[in-house]
C-alpha cells in the first residue's frame, strides 16, 4: 500500500497569524487561502445569517482594494476565487497562475487589514443575500433539506440550532456597525491561517507572508460562545411543508461522537458502511431491494471541517405509497441488523479500502474542479485551526485503518439509538399521501 | 509572456513573469478492434481516472424512445453474466473505485476513478458492463419505477423547467429540442429497446477510452489491450436529423409556477460548435459579457443592483449544433429589468469595441482558467475528452493560450455581432405568473405553459 506523504511547512506569525506552506511545482499555479476561526454556529445572537452576509461584505472593499477590485484583480490575473461560510470557519481563496502569488497576497492582507465598506455595499449585498437564499431554500424543491430542517429539531443551544443561512428579518436588523464589530472582534490575525499550495517554496512563502501580513496588529483573542449541547435522553421529531415537490421526504440524524476520539473514526466506517453509495446498506435496502425509497443517501459532512457538535444524517425520498412510519421502520430494520450481528471482516476491508481512496480524492479534490488543491487546503485549515497540527493530514488515515470491527458495533449500539436521535418529516403540500401519525 | 494590466490601484504588486504551462504527454493507441485509447499521466495522488465514451446518445436513440440512452446506461450497471446488481457494488467497494453510467445527447459514458494498485480489476469491471450487460429484468423495472418519480420530481425543479422550454424553443423536432422523458414515454420504456441501443451503441468502434492517472502508460496500455481486445462489434449507422430553424423575432415563454417566490430567467439563440474556427473568440466574448465573476452581466445585475445571486451566460456546444444562454434567477418584481439590463449589455457589446485593458484582463482568464485544468486528474481527463470527441487538433491543448492571445478587439465586436443575436433571442422566463405576465409581456408576444410542457 503505497501512502502519499505530503510536504507541510507551517510557523506563526509575531501576530499570531498561523502560515502553512504546501509545495508542489508540477503545474504553474498556486493557491492561497485565509481561514478565518468563526462560522455561522457563533455567530451573534438575534443576527442569524451573519457570518454568511459577512462573507459577502469581504468582497465589497478593503483599504486600498475599493469594491469589485479583489475580483477584478484575481481574474485578470487568470485566477479564479470564491468564498464560502461554514459550521466553524469561513474561507476565502484562490487559485492564480503562480506568477500572481504576491498580487493574491497584498489583496488578502488588505482586507484582513481594514475592511472599508458602506451602507450602499451592505444593502446590495442584502439584496444579494436574499436572492442566493430563495434560489437554493425557499424557491427549489426540498430546499434547505435536511440541512436547515434538522437543527432546530435536534438541538438546544441556539449555536447550533439556529437558522444558518439567515431569517430575513435578522438579516435586514444588520447594520454597517455590526459588520464592524464583527470584523474586529474575529477578523484579527491571530485567529486565522494563511496557506499557500502549489507552486511555491516554504522560505518563499514565510517570507512573503512576514512581508505581506506581519504588521498587521494582533487583535484581543476573540470571545467563543459555548457550542456544547445539553445531552439528550428523548427521540425528536419535526414536520416541514414541502412545498414543490412530489414526494415525502424525511431525514434521520444521530448525534456523533466528539472528533478524534477511537470512537469517532469507528463512526466514520460505519457511516461508509450504511451511507457509501450504491453498496451502502441503507441504499441497498430501501431503494434496490424493498424498493420503498426512491433516494437514500447522506452521512457527516464535512467531517473534518466542524468543530462542535454534529450529527449523520440521512435522507430519504421516498415512494408516496408507503407511510413515513412504514418508512422508517425499513430504515430501523438496517440500524438493527447492524447493531445486532456488525459487519463482516469482508465488509471492513472493502471499506477501509474505500475510505482510504475517497481520502486521496478528498485531497486532491477541486470543489467540482474549478479550484485546485482545495481539498488539501480545508484538511490543512481545519486541522490547524481546530488541532494546530496540519502535518495530521500525512497521519489521520492511520485512525480509520486500525478500525476493528467490535469498535463499528459497539458505536453502532451505543449512537444509532432512537434517544440519541432527531428526525424531520418534510411532506408535500398537495400530494395526497399518507403522513406520520 | 502576459500583456500588462493597467494598474488602477497604488500598490498592487505587479505580475512576476509567467512559468511556461507544460501539458503532459499523451499516449495513444488503436486496437484491432477498433477501440482507441488515450492515456495521460499524472501523478497527483495514487488513483486513476477513466472514462469509456460511445459516440451515441439521447439524440440516436430518439426513434426508439426520449432519454432511451439514459436509460439504458442507468440499467447496464444492473448485471452482467458474471455478476450482479450486488456483487458489482461491493467489487467496486472492494478496490475503492467509484463507477458512474450516463447518456447525454451525444454520448453515453462509463466514467470510473479507483486507486492504481487495482486498476486492472477496475478495467474488467467496465469492460464486463461495456460488452455483457445483461439487463436482468427485475432491475430494469425496478429503474423504470424509478425514473418515473424522477421525472415527476425534475418538473419541480425552475432550472429544468427553463432548460426544457428554451431546447425546445431553439430545436423544435430536432433530437436536441427533447431534454427528458414523460411519465408515459417512461410507461412505455421496453427492455428490448435498451438491449437494441445497447447492442448498437456499445461497441469497440464506437468507443473512446481514455485513462488519465498515476500509472506508467506502456504498461498501462498493454492491460487495456489485455482487458479490452477480446471485444467486437462495429460502428452505428450515423444518423442526421435536418438542422433546426433558428426563431427569429423575440417570444416570450412563461412557465407558470403558482406560488413561485423567484423567477428563473433563460434566454438563449443558435451559436457554434466546438470545431468552429470562431470558438475561442466566443468563449472569450462570453467570458466577458457573463461567464466570470468580473464580467459585464454579473456586476451590472449583482454587483450594482442586488437583483440576483447567480447571473451567467454561457456557450453550449452539443455535437451538431450550439446555442448561447444567459440565465438569472431573480426577484419577482425586477424580472422586467434584469431583462432589459441583460440586453442592454448584449447591445453595447454588439455596438461598441471592447477597450483594450478589458480585453487583456478578459485574456489573462481565460489563459489561466484554462490550465487550472492541469492541477487535477478528472480535469485533465475532461481536456482530453473535449479535445478527442470533438476532432480538434492534436496540439489543442498547447496552443489554445497563443489563439486567445492572437484575438483582438475587432474579433469580439465581430463575434458578439454574429453570435449574440440579441433581436431573436428566446426568453424563457419560470415563475408566478400573476407576479411577472405584465413584465413579460413587454419582451415579446408571451405563450404560457404549465410545468407539464403544456401550453395554457
Amino acid at each position: 500500500m503505497k501512502q502519499p506523504q505530503i510536504a507541510i511547512h507551517s510557523k506563526t506569525l509575531a501576530n499570531g497569524l498561523k502560515v502553512v506552506v504546501a509545495p508542489d511545482t508540477a503545474a504553474p499555479v498556486v493557491t492561497v487561502g485565509v481561514y478565518y476561526k468563526i462560522g455561522f454556529r457563533l455567530e451573534p445572537q438575534g443576527r442569524s445569517g451573519f457570518a454568511h452576509l459577512f462573507e459577502h461584505m469581504m468582497f465589497q472593499g478593503s483599504a486600498n482594494a475599493p469594491k469589485m477590485q479583489h475580483i477584478k484583480l484575481i481574474n485578470s490575473s487568470g485566477g479564479v476565487l470564491n468564498g464560502s461560510t461554514h459550521y466553524d470557519v469561513t474561507n476565502y481563496y484562490q487559485a492564480v497562475p503562480s506568477n500572481a502569488l504576491q498580487r493574491v497576497l497584498w489583496l488578502e492582507a488588505d482586507r484582513m487589514r481594514a475592511l472599508k465598506v458602506d451602507d450602499e455595499n451592505l444593502k446590495n449585498q442584502r439584496d444579494v443575500v436574499k436572492e442566493e437564499v430563495r434560489v437554493n431554500v425557499m424557491n427549489q424543491p426540498y430546499g434547505g433539506f435536511p440541512w436547515l430542517d434538522l437543527p432546530p429539531v435536534a438541538f438546544r443551544n441556539w449555536a447550533n440550532s439556529h437558522n444558518f443561512y439567515g431569517d430575513f428579518a435578522d438579516l435586514d436588523a444588520a447594520s454597517l456597525a455590526d459588520v464592524q464589530t464583527f470584523f474586529k472582534t474575529y477578523y484579527v490575525p491571530n485567529n486565522a491561517v494563511l496557506l499557500m499550495l502549489g507552486d511555491v517554496k516554504a522560505d518563499e512563502g514565510f517570507a512573503l507572508a512576514q512581508k505581506y501580513f506581519g504588521d498587521i496588529p494582533a487583535g484581543v483573542s476573540p470571545p467563543f460562545a459555548d457550542p456544547s449541547e445539553p445531552q439528550q435522553s428523548e427521540e425528536r421529531r419535526g414536520h416541514v411543508e414541502e412545498k414543490f415537490g412530489t414526494l415525502p421526504a424525511m431525514a434521520i440524524g444521530y448525534r456523533v461522537p466528539a472528533r478524534r476520539t477511537t470512537e469517532w473514526y469507528a463512526m466514520t466506517l460505519l457511516d461508509l458502511a450504511l451511507h457509501g453509495g450504491r453498496a451502502g446498506r441503507l441504499h441497498r435496502e430501501l431503494v434496490l431491494e424493498k424498493q420503498v425509497a426512491v433516494e437514500a443517501d447522506g452521512g457527516i459532512d464535512d467531517i473534518f471541517g466542524y468543530n462542535g457538535p454534529t450529527q449523520m444524517v440521512t435522507r430519504i425520498l421516498h415512494k408516496p405509497e408507503y407511510s413515513s412510519e412504514a418508512t422508517l421502520a425499513a430504515f430501523d430494520e438496517v440500524i438493527r441488523e447492524v447493531q445486532r450481528t456488525g459487519i463482516s471482516e469482508d465488509e471492513l476491508q472493502q471499506l477501509k479500502v474505500k475510505w482510504r481512496s475517497d481520502y486521496y480524492s478528498t485531497l486532491e479534490g477541486g470543489r467540482g474542479g474549478y479550484m485546485p488543491r482545495y481539498g488539501l487546503m480545508h484538511l490543512l485549515a481545519c486541522f490547524t485551526l481546530f488541532d494546530d497540527a496540519p502535518q495530521l493530514v500525512n497521519t489521520i488515515l492511520d485512525g480509520f485503518l486500525s478500525v476493528t470491527r467490535d469498535q463499528i458495533q459497539a458505536v453502532a449500539k451505543k449512537y444509532l439509538c432512537p434517544d440519541n436521535r432527531a428526525m424531520v418529516f418534510r411532506l408535500p403540500l398537495n400530494a395526497g399521501v399518507k403522513q406520520a401519525a | 509572456m502576459a500583456p500588462a494590466t493597467k494598474e488602477i490601484l497604488t500598490g498592487v504588486p505587479p505580475l512576476s513573469s509567467e512559468r511556461t504551462v507544460s501539458w503532459p504527454m499523451r499516449t495513444t493507441a488503436n486496437l484491432s478492434n477498433g477501440l482507441q485509447i488515450i492515456l495521460a499521466e499524472a501523478h497527483s495522488i495514487p488513483k486513476f481516472h477513466g472514462e469509456l465514451v460511445f459516440r451515441s446518445g439521447n439524440a440516436a436513440a430518439l426513434h426508439r424512445g426520449p432519454a432511451l440512452a439514459e436509460m439504458t446506461a442507468t440499467v447496464v450497471r444492473t448485471g452482467t453474466a458474471q455478476r450482479n446488481s450486488r456483487q458489482i457494488e461491493e467489487d467496486l467497494r472492494r478496490i475503492g473505485a467509484d463507477l458512474s453510467s450516463s447518456a447525454g445527447q451525444d454520448t453515453s459514458a462509463i466514467g470510473f476513478a479507483g486507486l492504481s494498485e487495482f486498476a486492472e480489476p477496475l478495467l474488467q469491471i467496465v469492460d464486463e458492463l461495456a460488452r455483457g450487460a445483461t439487463f436482468p429484468e427485475p432491475e430494469f423495472e425496478r429503474e423504470k419505477r424509478q425514473k418515473l418519480e424522477e421525472v415527476k420530481l425534475e418538473r419541480t425543479s425552475p432550472g429544468f423547467l427553463a432548460n426544457e422550454r428554451l431546447r425546445s424553443v431553439l430545436f423544435g423536432p430536432h433530437p436536441y429540442g427533447k431534454v427528458s422523458a414523460t411519465e408515459a414515454e417512461v410507461t412505455a420504456y421496453r427492455r428490448e429497446d435498451l438491449q437494441a441501443v445497447y447492442r448498437e451503441f456499445y461497441t469497440p468502434q464506437n468507443a473512446l477510452l481514455l485513462l488519465v492517472g498515476d500509472f506508467d502508460s506502456q504498461a498501462m496500455l498493454k492491460t487495456a489491450e489485455r482487458v479490452f481486445g477480446g471485444w467486437a462489434g462495429k460502428k452505428p449507422e450515423s444518423k442526421h436529423a435536418t438542422a433546426p430553424a433558428h426563431p427569429r423575432g423575440r417570444t416570450v415563454y412563461l412557465v407558470d409556477v403558482p406560488g413561485a417566490v423567484q423567477t428563473q430567467i433563460l434566454a438563449g439563440c443558435h451559436a457554434i460548435t466546438r470545431k468552429n474556427p470562431d470558438w475561442a473568440k466566443l468563449a472569450l466574448t462570453n467570458s466577458l459579457y457573463g461567464g466570470a465573476f468580473n464580467s459585464r452581466l454579473v456586476m451590472n445585475i449583482r454587483e450594482d443592483k442586488g437583483y440576483t445571486y447567480s447571473p451567467r451566460s454561457s456557450i453550449n456546444a452539443l455535437r451538431e449544433h450550439g446555442f448561447f444562454t444567459v440565465s438569472a434567477a431573480v426577484r419577482n418584481d425586477v424580472a422586467g429589468a434584469s431583462l432589459a439590463e441583460i440586453f442592454y449589455e448584449l447591445d453595447k457589446l454588439r455596438a461598441l469595441p471592447v477597450p483594450e485593458v478589458e480585453l487583456s484582463d478578459a485574456q489573462n482568464y481565460q489563459c489561466g482558467v484554462f490550465s487550472m485544468g492541469l492541477a487535477t486528474q478528472e480535469g485533465l481527463l475532461a481536456q482530453l475528452a473535449t479535445v478527442a470527441l470533438n476532432d480538434l487538433p492534436e496540439n489543442y491543448l498547447e496552443t489554445y493560450r497563443s489563439r486567445v492571445r492572437d484575438i483582438t478587439s475587432a474579433d469580439l465586436l465581430q463575434s458578439s455581432r454574429k453570435y449574440f443575436d440579441s433581436p431573436n433571442m428566446q426568453i424563457v422566463m419560470v415563475g408566478d405568473r400573476t407576479h411577472i405576465e405584465s413584465q413579460a409581456a413587454l419582451f415579446g408576444e408571451v405563450h404560457v405553459y404549465n410545468a407539464h410542457g403544456a401550453m395554457i
